[in-house]
């Protein structure tokens, strides 16, 4: 019999909730009243904003400008005039200038051009992407022209799409799979040819047969050359690590990169953004964003400018069905939870869930019991790290390899002794980096 | 719109629907057949020395959560200490006995270590040590198993198959196995095991004493209910394979191996079954040597814990002057846990053998 690949080492087995949203086709957010623009919306510094207050904007506009090597472009999602510059905490915790834009009544749509991206040469097609303020859109928003541009000693024999979603609740991704098959697989194929990869291969769970059989059928006949690849579901199969390791058998070491083991992994919709940025010079200034979990009266997929306000999105879907104990920005396992409801959509903002609380568990002291080692998809030890760290032995914790921990939650998430072990690698970290 | 107060906290927001309590309770349950078992065929006495053990034990832990202000009690561990306490006692022990094992393993083989996740020995395996060498002469001291009740001879009434073959070796009884030397001895077997050897090949002995026909302690009698416990417990994914199978396969290994020197027969001279189900090996290897607190963190290194309790149990069976093989090699190797723990570590992520030459030819 074939065998589905998956990685091997740890992962967990969380329910994937996703029946809530799978179904709701996605929607296009009406114009929210205002729109907060935060200018640090990815990995690396923030943007410089080139607007000020009381200046006008039009939809598609860049109006923060890249501040370094990692950095991106920030563009105006409307038209109106930019009624002040605020400070805003976004959903990370992140504090960061942003633009408030009052939008216009009136949203010309200007013509879209079509370009045939064929043509483009390779630096042709990253200046594009880079002009256009492309990050990666899975949630690690890191800027997509810096991921593209390959030094000219690296080859690259695989460009790899991620359709995992393994994230409970979320399907953006999969939404973007049933309806933007054909715009996601040409932005695959617009980044292969910038990273002068010779194979295109797109990874899905197989909790989304529908979106392989979809994605096959436009594959065949639009005689794209792409592989399309059915998983087994286990979480975190979506972190490139994991991945790279279920598609390619390849493992990258501590501290490198995809590109040194000769691959390169986009989110698929980023895909999308980078078809629309190259194919139509759009900037990226809106995505798709699941609203959904257990307390959220009507879950959509939404389509919403970056800069919309999360009671927004709520009022959208219809409110609260029951009191949430938690608003998270993300995934369950590796999102963001936030108490303000006017913290803004930013472009790696994949869902908004809103989740009943668990039954609180006392935590007990740690057992030993060696489940979290077992889960570790990196091989490491988490309960030993967490007593270091709760020791205050950040220097020894570091040397343990707690910089590899990526935080995906797998420990935490099997912990009987419901210690809060993510967090404590999170502090860890930032203890440790601090001496 | 009303906006309700949340709760920010670190991710993940999702967790496994498990606790620390309800890994307790169900290790307590997996061990109900073997109890049940016990109380049938010891009778109320039985029952009697489980109770006080237990009720020692939640006390004890009581008194001490008290003292130092913290309440320990709902978090199961207690209860199962007591449990296992109880079913590694002899039925006929005086019950001052029981008392003193669980207090002990509660008190000071857990508590003074720094209560639960903190003690580097096994609590029930302590308590139990302690009283053993304390009262030996009655911790060693069996009664004769109702099903075997009218067989027995009054010589072997208070001894188990295992110290009549050790009492038999170490008399000069040379040249047989052990099943060979229980027959010398006429020690009994059921009518039903005996018709089952008829049926199967297996000697009767290693029936008998796989479902439970034999003199011992409490709980560790039967094989066969202990195994379903165990069972249990690998199902529920409680306990993994590794420690229960490496370390009742090299015991069965080593003895079959070199379990017929001591007796005369040479190598490959022993037997690999019978060691398996006889002696308290098979409550230590599925409930004593996978006590999380005390056994390694990696399965790499609960292999060779396995393994090591086996190698100990083996040398101690079969050349030691004292029962206890079980609980003592289970302890001996509870003290190299942490250094397994230190030096046996999971490959990490990304580290191939490809990695290594990489950076060793960089080195150079």
């Amino acid at each position: 019999m074939h065998k589905v690949p998956t990685f091997r080492k740890g992962g967990v087995h969380p329910d994937d909730k996703k029946v809530f949203s799978r179904m709701q086709p996605i929607e296009r957010l009406p114009l929210p009243g205002e729109l907060v623009v935060a200018l640090s919306q990815h990995l690396g510094s923030p943007a410089k904003a080139l607007k000020a207050k009381g200046d006008t904007v039009v939809k598609g506009e860049k109006i923060g400008e890249a501040s370094g090597f990692i950095s991106a472009d920030v563009h105006a999602p409307v038209s109106g005039v930019v009624k002040e510059i605020r400070r805003v905490t976004l959903a990370n915790s992140i504090v960061c200038d942003a633009l408030v834009i009052t939008p216009d009544s009136e949203q010309p749509e200007g013509e879209a051009p079509a370009v045939d991206w064929r043509t483009l040469s390779e630096a042709e097609l990253v200046a594009t992407i880079k002009e256009m303020g492309i990050v990666g859109m899975g949630g690690a928003t890191f800027p997509a022209h810096v991921k593209l541009t390959i030094p000219r000693d690296k080859k690259i024999d695989a460009f790899i799409i991620n359709g995992v979603e393994c994230e409970p609740y979320l399907t953006a991704d999969y939404r973007v799979m049933m309806e933007r098959a054909d715009e996601a697989l040409q932005g695959a194929l617009i980044c292969a040819k910038a990273t002068r990869a010779p194979r295109v291969i797109v990874g899905v769970e197989l909790n989304k047969k529908d979106a392989i059989a979809h994605l096959k059928e436009v594959v065949e006949a639009k005689g794209y050359p792409i592989e399309i690849v059915g998983l087994k579901v286990k979480y975190p199969q979506g972190d490139e690590k994991q991945l790279l390791k279920a598609l390619l058998n390849r493992e990258i070491p501590s501290g490198k990169l995809p590109l040194d083991v000769g691959a390169v992994i986009a989110n698929i919709g980023s895909c999308v953004a980078v078809y629309e940025a190259v194919a139509q010079k759009k900037p990226l200034y809106e995505r798709v964003v699941t609203v959904t979990g257990e307390c959220i009266a009507n879950p959509k997929n939404i389509l919403a400018p970056v800069g919309t306000k999360v009671s927004d999105l709520l009022a959208f879907c219809g409110g609260f069905s029951s009191e949430p104990e938690k608003l998270v920005s993300g995934g369950p396992m590796m999102g963001f939870s936030f108490f303000d409801t006017d913290t803004p959509l930013t472009k790696g903002f994949s869902g908004l869930l809103a989740l009943t609380g668990e039954k609180k568990v006392v935590t007990t002291a740690c057992l030993n019991c060696g489940r979290c080692v077992a889960a570790c998809p990196i091989g490491l030890v988490p309960a030993k790290l967490y007593r270091l760290i709760d020791n205050g032995q950040y220097a020894e914790a570091m040397a343990n390899s707690l910089m590899d921990c990526k935080e995906c939650g797998c420990c935490a998430y099997v912990c009987p002794a419901h210690l809060p072990l993510v967090h404590g690698m999170k502090t860890g970290k930032k203890l440790g980096r601090k001496k | 719109m009303h906006t309700p107060t949340m709760t920010v906290s670190s991710s993940p927001h999702l967790h496994e629907k498990n606790s620390t309590a309800s890994i307790m309770y169900q290790v307590s349950i997996a061990l109900v057949p073997a109890l049940l078992w016990g109380i049938y065929v010891f009778g109320f006495r039985a029952l009697l020395v489980t109770i006080v053990s237990i009720a020692t034990a939640l006390l004890v832990e009581y008194l001490l959560g008290r003292f130092s202000g913290e309440s320990t009690l709902s978090d199961g561990s207690a209860l199962l200490t007591g449990l296992l306490v109880a079913l590694n006692m002899s039925p006929s022990v005086p019950l001052f006995i029981p008392v003193i094992a669980s207090a002990f393993a509660i008190a000071v083989a857990k508590w003074t270590f720094g209560g639960l996740g903190a003690n580097w020995a096994n609590p029930a395996l302590a308590g139990r040590i302690f009283v053993f060498f304390s009262f030996t002469t009655p911790m060693s001291s069996f009664v004769t198993p109702r099903t075997l009740a009218s067989a027995m001879p009054d010589a072997l009434a208070s001894a188990t198959p295992l110290s009549v073959v050790k009492t038999a070796i170490s008399g000069g009884s040379l040249g047989m196995d052990a099943n060979a030397l229980l027959s010398e001895v006429s020690y009994p077997a059921t009518a039903f095991a005996q018709k089952i050897a008829q049926a199967t090949g297996f000697n009767a002995y290693t029936i008998d004493s796989f479902l439970g026909n034999v003199g011992g302690c409490i709980g560790e009698i039967s094989a066969l209910a202990l195994l379903i416990g165990g069972v249990y417990l690998l199902v529920r994914k409680i306990i993994t394979w590794h420690i229960p199978v490496t370390y009742l396969a090299s015991v069965g290994l080593f003895s079959w191996i070199f379990g017929g020197i001591p007796g005369g027969l040479g190598l490959f001279g022993g037997s690999f079954f019978p060691p398996l189900f006889t002696g308290g090996l098979m409550l230590g290897a599925l409930f004593m040597a996978t006590d999380y607190v005390t056994s390694p963190i990696s399965a790499k290194g609960q292999i060779v814990y396995g393994v090591g309790c086996g190698f100990f149990t083996f040398l101690f069976r079969a050349f030691g002057g004292m029962p206890e093989a079980v609980s003592v090699s289970i302890l001996l190797m509870n003290v190299i846990t942490p250094t397994i723990d230190r030096f046996i570590v999971p490959r990490k992520f990304g580290d191939t053998r490809e990695q290594r030459t990489l950076a060793k030819e960089r080195k150079v």
